[in-house]
């Protein structure tokens, strides 16, 4: 069953099209040195809005923690269950976390601590998202 | 910002609570959200000793909690309406003041705010407004409504796409929720301090032992028996580990509190149970997922603002009532206020020790929503009734003269410190 397809808005226009060449792009404040996903009108440590810009990051992290979702909410994504939803930290900026069901890892035998690289997979028409895979 | 203004001159004087049903069942005009609201506003003037003339102040939230992604669970339209007053949603799974007060006949309220959220926020709002005189004697009410259908499976999760803030987190699964929230920080809670999962079972259970204490409550009030560790870890999993038993059981129940002056309170007909201090917050997630030093900041930055306000410290709390709707949160509100000198990581040896309510620790002496059905009031409820001294089987062996009680997420709600004393 394929994934829920992300409705891309004003703000978040660019990081999804930046998904779309498979490039991982994320907000980054000049003032204060910092990444911030998912993006906002402002930083959130300096409240600037003026001094965020779009910065490319190299899609390379590892897995902090994971659960198996057995008896989720979203009817779509039903007739995947079980399957995992792991925590993956972007080792750019370890407090940047994405959520990933880690393709081709079996539900449950999720690797913790392991790297992971970004990988895009398509779920509609035009649309990818930005998916992790485990590597080494 | 020192200690509340108020402090010791607001009281709760009378609180109220429905049946606590699994669901309404669409037919029995006797037990919708709106019949539920007036008999609970009615017990808590009854327990206080007021009538509706006097009521000049009625915080009610119109939510049901079932919210926008409640699908099936959460409206009853679109079907013909019934006669007057339930010609529409409003009485049948929706209330608010409005409708509240011309069903109930208060001629003489003079506050009645709209869009108040959570019984978190409420609790606080009405202690400041009657503190800050702009009402004498307000009513709080907090209905939590329920349908047929799984609940929260229809609505917006029941869409192939993901807009707005889900378009970051549906697409791989998370639907949102406290479940998710504090899922991953316990994983890492787990990690960090050490332990397994099924370490919540002692609490989870206690939790159960206190509902089956409560008569109002879901599990008293509908015959259910007491859950065992068996029962606990063989359970099934909804968020692997999070368990069946791990989340409370959404109920149709409404429930009502009367707060009014210290003064007006003092002449009322139960013992005033005064307001020391209350505090609300909405902490913003720094990215995807809130980890567990996050949720640590913010508990801790919530306890600190709690205490300073009461001015009281962590000895001088004797109930202790925090949330509990998932119970791998529960934890982390016990650490960051060091309720009977728990520290980070303390949480699983302090379950595995005495939490019974005739115990030394008789934590979350309510059953909180674990034990009594996803009321939100639970922990409210039984901290009153604690310091009146009225908590029957539930009633606390150690001193209560003082109790905490929350509805809050470890990122957003609130907390309320009562007090059997003024100061």
């Amino acid at each position: 069953m394929p994934k829920i397809i992300p409705v891309p808005d004003e703000l978040s226009k660019p990081f999804w099209d930046a998904v779309n060449e498979k490039r991982l792009l994320l907000q980054n404040c000049t003032v204060c040195d910092r990444l911030q996903y998912p993006p906002r009108q402002a930083c959130l440590s300096c409240g600037s809005a003026e001094k965020l810009e779009w910065k490319d990051v190299e899609g390379r992290g590892h897995v902090s923690t994971y659960i198996v979702i057995e008896d989720g909410r979203l009817n779509r994504r039903m007739p995947d269950q079980p399957y995992n939803l792991a925590l993956i930290t972007l080792d750019q900026d370890p407090s940047i976390n994405f959520y990933s069901n880690l393709p081709g890892v079996p539900p449950y035998e999720v690797p913790v601590g392991a790297a992971v690289q970004v990988i895009f997979e398509e779920v509609g028409p035009d649309q990818l998202i930005h998916e992790w895979q485990v590597v080494g | 910002m020192g200690v509340w203004e108020h402090r010791g001159m607001v009281a709760v004087a009378g609180f109220g609570h429905s049946p606590v049903d699994r669901r309404w069942d669409e037919t029995s005009m006797d037990k919708t959200l709106g019949a539920y609201s007036m008999l609970a506003c009615d017990m808590a003037m009854k327990d206080a000793g007021v009538t509706p003339d006097q009521i000049d102040g009625v915080i009610c939230c119109e939510s049901h909690i079932a919210g926008n992604s409640g699908g099936t669970s959460s409206t009853w339209a679109p079907r013909p309406y019934f006669d007057a007053p339930y010609d529409s949603e409003w009485g049948l799974t929706l209330i608010n003041a409005e409708w509240l007060v011309k069903q109930m006949e208060m001629p003489n309220v003079k506050y009645a705010p709209s869009n108040v959220p959570t019984i978190g926020e409420m609790m606080g709002l009405a202690a400041q407004s009657v503190g800050d005189g702009l009402c004498t004697t307000c009513l709080v009410i907090y209905p939590t409504g329920n349908l047929e259908g799984r609940y929260r499976r229809g609505g917006e999760n029941a869409e192939d796409y993901a807009k707005e803030a889900r378009q970051w987190t549906v697409p791989w699964g998370n639907h949102g929720g406290n479940d998710f929230i504090n899922i991953f920080p316990h994983n890492q809670y787990c990690l960090k301090y050490g332990g397994t999962h099924d370490d919540l079972a002692p609490f989870v259970i206690n939790q159960h032992r206190n509902g089956l204490l409560t008569p109002w409550g879901y599990n008293a009030s509908s015959g259910m028996v007491q859950l065992t560790d068996e029962d606990y870890v063989n359970s099934r999993y909804i968020l692997n580990p999070l368990r069946i038993f791990d989340c409370d059981r959404p109920v149709n129940a409404s429930a009502a509190y009367l707060v009014t002056t210290a003064e007006r309170a003092r002449d009322m007909r139960q013992p005033p149970v005064y307001v020391l201090n209350h505090s609300q917050h909405n902490f913003t997630q720094r990215t995807t997922q809130p980890d567990l030093d996050e949720i640590e900041d913010w508990t801790d930055r919530a306890a600190r603002r709690m205490y300073e306000g009461a001015g009281l410290g962590p000895a001088d709390v004797d109930i202790f009532n925090p949330y509990d709707g998932y119970s791998v949160m529960s934890q982390f509100f016990l650490e960051a206020f060091q309720w009977h000198g728990v520290k980070r990581g303390d949480a699983f040896a302090f379950y595995a020790d005495d939490i019974r309510v005739e115990g030394p620790h008789p934590f979350s002496s309510s059953g909180g929503n674990l034990g009594n059905g996803r009321t939100r009031t639970a922990m409210y409820t039984d901290s009153i009734e604690q310091l009146r001294g009225s908590a029957g089987p539930r009633q606390v062996t150690v001193r209560a003269e003082t109790a905490l009680a929350a509805f809050t997420t470890p990122s957003s709600g609130g907390w309320m410190m009562f007090g059997k004393h003024p100061s």
